[in-house]
């Protein structure tokens, strides 16, 4: 049985391929056979967060088009054999991405034995971020505790449970998941910043993880190792547990407060 | 909280703010999402031709659709200003 997951958010640069990288990572460390797929036409960058820019040959363009085959295609991640990156094509125009091919391909992926589809959604609600969506079982989207993302998200939500295969077959739409990066604990506290709670009422859907703001992100993305490996940092370990509850495990949040600050700091301030 | 921050004019609680503007924003694109693409034109046409005779803010119209067994209804309302005492001319 083969899941398709879309990592979604309407709002660009929110951490949409940070975070599929990590979420399709930390499924093959849990023993899955993964495969992430760039759906961002003309702007690819999956395979620099994933670390195999240098080993593209070809892409899902060319897949969809019948110039290469899926397995010519799918890069092998360094670090897990169970994992498989697809990028999206960096030169043709939007319209190569079809239906009909998306289809397809992901249909080959199901014959090979993949557990789970991560789709790496382009932003915006333009085709590419359609068709990464369209043949979702589930959803996690994206967002920054800030008005835009927040908004972006409503208007995302509201697609995915009209405009995807399954709410066209009036399936009903599929289990959607929220994903907060970004967040910082002291900023929520000093009321600069709306709170988990703020964002989950407002949109109404249940909290995948909450990924706290960290330096790590940066530093993983810069070197091309997803930062879920970096199991050291908090960024790391908040992936790794929203991975723990995708996968149905009931993981309690972490890194929500900010952290304590000694006497002298409460008195005197930083 | 430190002692020294006692001195400094405390920040506004944005969170707050963007939570309310979020709340009622939202609540809106959703009342008319579905529905059909002219209801946001026609919310603000609307909205023009009241205000030839009435001073009402942009959000004093509210358009609804309504699915039921039936059909469809589409719901309007207005909320009129507070009727100001008289300004004799």
């Amino acid at each position: 049985m083969t899941e398709t997951i879309v990592i979604t958010s309407g709002k660009g640069g929110v951490g949409k391929t940070t975070t599929s990288a990590s979420l399709a990572t930390g499924l093959a460390q849990r023993g899955h056979k993964t495969a992430v797929i760039d759906f961002d036409v003309g702007l690819r960058n999956l395979d620099l967060i994933m670390g195999c820019e240098r080993r593209v040959v070809y892409d899902f363009v060319n897949v969809i088009q019948n110039e290469a085959t899926l397995k010519q295609a799918l890069i092998r991640d360094k670090r897990h054999d169970n994992l498989y990156v697809l990028a999206a094509s960096q030169t043709r125009d939007k319209e190569a991405l079809t239906q009909d091919g998306v289809e397809r391909v992901l249909e080959e992926l199901k014959q090979d034995g993949f557990d789970y589809i991560v789709c790496d959604s382009p932003a915006g609600i333009e085709k590419g971020a359609h068709l990464a969506m369209y043949f979702a079982d589930r959803a996690v989207v994206v967002v920054n505790p800030e008005v835009s993302s927040v908004r972006d998200s409503d208007r995302i939500l509201g697609l995915l449970s009209s405009k995807t295969r399954r709410a066209e077959r009036g399936e009903g739409a599929g289990a959607q998941h929220l994903l907060l990066t970004r967040y910082n604990p002291v900023r929520v506290e000093a009321g600069e910043m709306m709170s988990v709670k703020d964002v989950e009422e407002i949109l109404g859907i249940p909290v995948l993880g909450v990924i706290p703001e960290s330096e790590n992100v940066l530093a993983a993305s810069n070197s091309g190792v997803p930062v879920i490996h970096d199991a050291g940092s908090i960024a790391g370990q908040a992936y790794a547990d929203a991975v723990a509850r995708l996968l149905g495990e009931d993981v309690s949040m972490r890194f929500l407060d900010a952290p304590k600050k000694g006497f002298f700091k409460r008195m005197f301030g930083t | 909280m430190s002692l020294l921050d006692f001195l400094r004019p405390r920040p506004k609680n944005t969170a707050s703010i963007a939570r309310e503007r979020l709340r009622i924003i939202v609540a809106q694109e959703r009342a008319t999402r579905g529905g059909p693409d002219y209801l946001p034109l026609l919310r603000n046409e609307l909205l023009e031709v009241i205000r030839k005779y009435v001073h009402v803010d942009t959000d004093a119209v509210q358009i609804n659709v309504e699915r039921s067994s039936e059909g469809e209804v589409l719901e309007l309302s207005v909320a009129l200003p507070e009727p100001k005492a008289a300004t004799g001319t």
